[in-house]
């Protein structure tokens, strides 16, 4: 019989605010990295022309992100949450020139961004801004072996072309994130998904950008691979003064990652704060809901508001404020004018009831 | 070498399910002797050993190969060669009937010439042309459905009503049109221009259905995010095309290949049977049995016969051989 | 008495290469009305082990030895037709993708009728009658005429509700849940597991809920199964293994998740990965990662042995070591 049970939990180190401790950070930067302003996407689901000309089906246009503006100083971490519908993914791939903006642009490091990519200049943006996408599986082509996949960028750009210097580099960055250099003849198949996803930071980092996307990169991992792997995306951040626009659906990595985290709905950003701001007093009722739909591992005895309802169809929002029909808080001029995005009390907010003192 | 063996080892023998289960070995320098024996073990080389049908298939298959590739030395007479032939050997009977010589095994035809040589040099017209149009097929396939399917839009339009039109007309009246547009054309070249022709025909009519499954698997490929992680890093297009999305979609057309190869050889003989293939004086495995079916009536079965079982064998042969390929191919069916 | 009892279970996938073993002799209870959450990452095992009570495991996938009970009944080796009984009437399944768990040919309420008919002794109207009911108490707002919609007209809370009202048309002890909620949107997750939990509870149907999410295991759940390469590191009552988790390897998971409560410079980490079916180490399978091994771990595979309030495959509280007579590494 068993005397005691023995206590395995890991005691938890508290740390507020860890600042990374780069020479770019610590001097003033007057200009964000990046700025994006009234950023807008639209996509046209329409049936084929034929389909609608005898069906007499009318243009379906899908606005994935609508008007949306938020600037990411350097060095530091820019959070997007929302669920699914909400545009956040549409943001990442427009700032790394997937997508042409329907309206509205970005400056990166004060140039159009948009205007850089369609000209041969453009090529020297790609070399700083890359992205690090959700799937591992699909994110290597799985008949490349490693070193030529982590090469492309260099052999792309030119970054090094004579054949020893590049495995050097090659290895050096397979180092850097945790992987050896016997995993360069490798094909992605003999990778779980976790080292897939350290191969994908491998190749974003390989052109030294300064700008990470990260669009979801810890979301098909699990649990305890999602720890390293956000460890090592954390320290890489750390040394090299990266800046990193994260979206993601969880909240959680979302708080143990982030700076500042912009809360999306529908294609428009409805709160945007630092991180422990939103944490602590969220303001837009949907940010409210979003954090108290999170399943709690311990409970933490706060009363909770019911949820209600469903992410509307994104082909067919409600007007005015998109939240309008869940919102707890609505009056007749949320379903007729649409939130713009404020300053209220150091947090910027897209809320009438907020705005007005209701809530 | 380096890199085109590293695209042949990581073109799909050794990725699936299960084996990423039990794990797999990195390969080592490309050296094609330690090549086979590593497809060999692989998954696809296991269901290769373990299938009769595609031993057998293939065991059959290469022997046809050889013969017609090397009939000059191995038959043993040469059919074609006036100055060897002799009237009085005509239509001699194969050497187990009654009547007939061990010299020739198989029998001779109405001209003396020896049927077993002829079915050697038959397969060698029939192969040849079968593999040409199918390789020109699937070069002007892939590189139409890599277009259409990586660049959307009215290119994709276009293409696929192309096919569409394509599809509309049967192979050999496509064949009957162009040989008679070309003898139009050039009354006097017939007989060299014949296997163009011929190889032509089937090309056209045969490369719609790779330019389809190609277009379709690469418009899955191109939404994946190795494609959108190189356009990130600004690779062209073009590079995009040939480098990532051309080994992912070659699996399917490999199975289509080696199954259209039996088509083409088929599709070959009926229009040299039909008159418009090879030309009388070097005749495909069709020409011989439209030549010897004038006689099936009258009692000399074996001028047709032979040669259409030749045909039947090396058909089925590559038939088999393309089942079992895409069974192999397709990790779900094990 | 349980209502289904898992005794040694162990499942094979025969390949060429070798045998593996994905199922290494797991054994479990579910009590009646009970809801077990059944935790783990990717290759633990957990949706196997739901395949395998439900028997719908794929070959090359079987089982190899062990029984599974259900009422005292063995199912495990039972012939086709009379699974197809049990599989409706006594167990029902719910899958993480609601798109593919209904037929999009056919209208939802032809379906839940049909599962109805099929196992209950009722006509058609009284059927049709339940189902309506059924759509109302999962929450689907006008329920008679939704009745007749086609799944695609469903949004995805919706039609995971449906397939909850599907999975206890016919009157189920027991609902298996696999992973109901990973495919759902944070908002939408919350309100299915209050529903899951709710209804279970009201028809007093015992539910095995698996998914890798432990915040909603810690809402639903009354027991936990922890699972690791194949075996089961730790059972016992929910709040217990959360928080005073007595194997390394929960521990070291709840040490993992990031928590909404506190704030972490370095998240915790498990260094390495759960091993590969054809490289499970010897003795105890999380040995080579454990940071707190005893030479015995090495040689000797635990079985779950208790430790407070639950139970744990873990030598650390065999009698001996905690009396404290045996030296730790």
């Amino acid at each position: 019989m068993s005397a005691q049970p023995i206590d395995l939990t890991t005691p938890a180190v508290v740390v507020h605010q860890a600042a990374p401790a780069t020479a770019q950070t610590v001097s003033v930067a007057s200009e964000p990295l990046v700025r994006a302003t009234d950023l807008a996407k639209t996509f046209d689901v329409s049936a084929p022309w034929l389909n609608r000309v005898l069906e007499r089906q009318p243009r379906q246009l899908l606005r994935a992100v609508d008007g949306v503006s938020f600037d990411i100083p350097r060095g530091e971490t820019l959070a997007l949450v929302g669920e699914s519908g909400c545009g956040k993914s549409t943001v990442a791939r427009l700032l790394v020139g997937l997508y042409e903006p329907t309206r509205g642009g970005f400056e990166f490091d004060g140039q159009d961004a948009h205007a850089a990519f369609k000209t041969p200049a453009g090529r020297q943006l790609r070399r700083r801004i890359q992205m690090i996408f959700q799937d591992p599986y699909a994110s290597l082509n799985p008949r490349w072996v490693v070193e030529d996949i982590i090469a492309e960028p260099l052999r792309e750009h030119g970054i090094e072309t004579e054949p020893v210097a590049l495995r050097a580099r090659v290895d050096a960055l397979l180092h850097s994130v945790g992987l050896s250099p016997h995993d360069r003849v490798k094909y992605p198949h003999q990778f779980s998904g976790g080292q897939r996803q350290r191969i994908s930071i491998a190749r974003a980092l390989a052109t030294q950008p300064e700008f990470l996307v990260c669009d979801e990169p810890t979301s098909a991992l699990d649990v305890s691979v999602q720890a390293q792997v956000l460890n090592i995306m954390k320290d890489l951040q750390r040394e090299r003064g990266l800046t990193y626009l994260f979206i993601s659906h969880n909240l959680a990595v979302v708080r143990h990652v982030s700076d500042r985290v912009g809360v999306m709905y529908l294609g428009r950003l409805v709160e945007l704060a630092p991180k422990h701001t939103l944490f602590d007093t969220p303001r837009h009722p949907y940010t409210r809901m979003l954090l108290d739909a999170i399943p709690k591992m311990h409970d933490t005895g706060k009363a909770r508001t019911p949820v209600s309802g469903e992410v509307p169809n994104p082909l067919n929002p409600p007007t005015g404020c998109a939240f309008n029909p869940r919102c707890p808080h609505v009056n007749e001029r949320c379903r007729n004018e649409r939130p713009e995005l404020q300053t209220i009390g150091g947090v910027r907010v897209a809320c009438h009831a907020v705005e007005e003192g209701r809530i | 070498m380096a890199r085109r063996s590293r695209f042949l080892a990581g073109s799909g023998w050794a990725s699936f399910p299960l084996s990423r289960l039990v794990g797999s070995h990195p390969s080592k320098a490309p050296h094609l002797i330690a090549f086979v024996r590593r497809w060999l073990d692989s998954d696809v080389g296991h269901s290769f050993r373990t299938s009769p049908t595609a031993i057998v298939a293939a065991a059959i298959a290469l022997v046809c190969l050889f013969c017609a590739l090397f009939a000059p030395w191995v038959a043993p007479h040469n059919p074609f060669d006036l100055a060897t032939l002799e009237l009085s050997n005509a239509r001699l009977p194969p050497a187990w009937s009654e009547g007939g010589v061990s010299q020739f095994l198989l029998g001779t035809d109405d001209q003396g010439r020896d049927i077993l040589s002829a079915l050697m040099y038959g397969a060698r017209i029939s192969l040849a042309v079968g593999l040409a149009s199918v390789v020109l097929s699937v070069v002007i396939g892939v590189a139409f459905g890599l277009l259409a399917g990586f660049l959307g839009g009215w290119v994709d339009a276009f293409l696929m009503r192309l096919c569409d039109v394509m599809l509309s007309f049967p192979a050999i009246l496509v064949a009957l049109l162009i040989a008679g547009v070309g003898r139009a054309l050039f009354p006097d070249a017939h007989d060299s221009l014949a296997f163009g022709v011929l190889i032509l025909s089937i090309t056209l009519t045969g490369w719609v259905q790779y330019a389809r499954t190609v277009r379709g698997s690469t418009m899955v490929e191109r939404n994946k995010e190795y494609v959108q992680a190189a356009r990130v890093t600004g690779v062209a297009p073009l590079r995009i095309m040939r480098r990532h999305v051309l080994p992912n979609v070659m699996g399917p057309v490999m199975v289509l290949a080696t199954i259209q190869v039996a088509t083409a050889i088929i599709t070959e003989a009926t229009l040299s049977f039909l008159g418009v293939g090879a030309p009388p004086t070097s005749p495909s495995l069709g020409t011989l049995i439209r030549v010897g079916n004038d006689y099936l009536f009258s009692g000399e079965w074996w001028i047709t016969i032979f040669p259409g079982a030749m045909l039947v064998l090396i058909a089925l042969s590559v038939n088999l051989l393309g089942d079992w390929l895409r069974d192999a191919l397709n990790p779900r069916l094990r | 008495m349980s209502l289904l009892q898992v005794k040694n279970l162990v499942v094979e996938f025969r390949h060429r290469r070798g045998t593996l073993r994905a199922l290494d002799d797991i054994s479990f209870d579910i009590a009646p009305g009970e809801i077990l959450g059944v935790v783990g990452e990717s290759g633990a095992g957990k949706s196997l082990t739901g395949a395998s009570i439900i028997g719908l495991l794929e070959p090359p996938g079987r089982v190899a030895s062990g029984e599974i009970l259900l009422e005292g009944r063995r199912i495990d080796n039972l012939p086709f037709d009379e699974m197809r009984k049990v599989r409706g009437r006594q167990i029902g399944a719910i899958f993480q993708d609601p798109l593919t768990s209904l037929n999009p040919l056919y209208s939802v309420g032809r379906q839940l009728i049909e599962t109805i008919t099929t196992h209950l002794p009722v006509n058609q109207a009284e059927a049709r009658q339940r189902a309506i009911q059924l759509l109302r108490d999962t929450g689907i707002p006008a329920a008679e005429q939704r009745i007749d919609h086609f799944s695609h007209q469903f949004s995805g809370g919706m039609r995971q509700r449906v397939v909850i009202a599907l999975a206890l048309a016919a009157e189920p002890q027991l609902i298996v849940a696999d992973e109901p909620t990973t495919a759902l949107d944070v908002s939408i997750q919350a309100q299915i597991i209050t529903l899951l939990k709710n209804i279970c509870k009201e028809r007093g149907a015992a539910v095995m809920l698996i998914t890798h999410d432990m915040g909603v295991i810690a809402e639903t759940c009354d027991r936990v199964a922890v699972m690791y390469a194949g075996r089961i590191a730790e059972i016992g009552p929910v709040h217990e293994v959360i928080n005073h988790p007595a194997h390394p390897y929960t521990a070291g998971l709840m040490a993992c998740i990031p928590d909404m409560s506190v704030d972490r410079e370095r998240l915790h980490q498990i260094d390495g990965a759960m091993p590969r079916l054809n490289a499970i180490p010897a003795g105890c399978a999380y040995n080579p990662r454990c940071d707190r091994v005893l030479d015995r771990c090495h040689d000797e595979r635990p079985d779950l042995m208790p430790a407070g309030v639950t139970r744990a495959a873990c030598w650390l509280h065999a009698p001996a070591v905690a009396r404290g007579e045996e030296v730790s590494q």
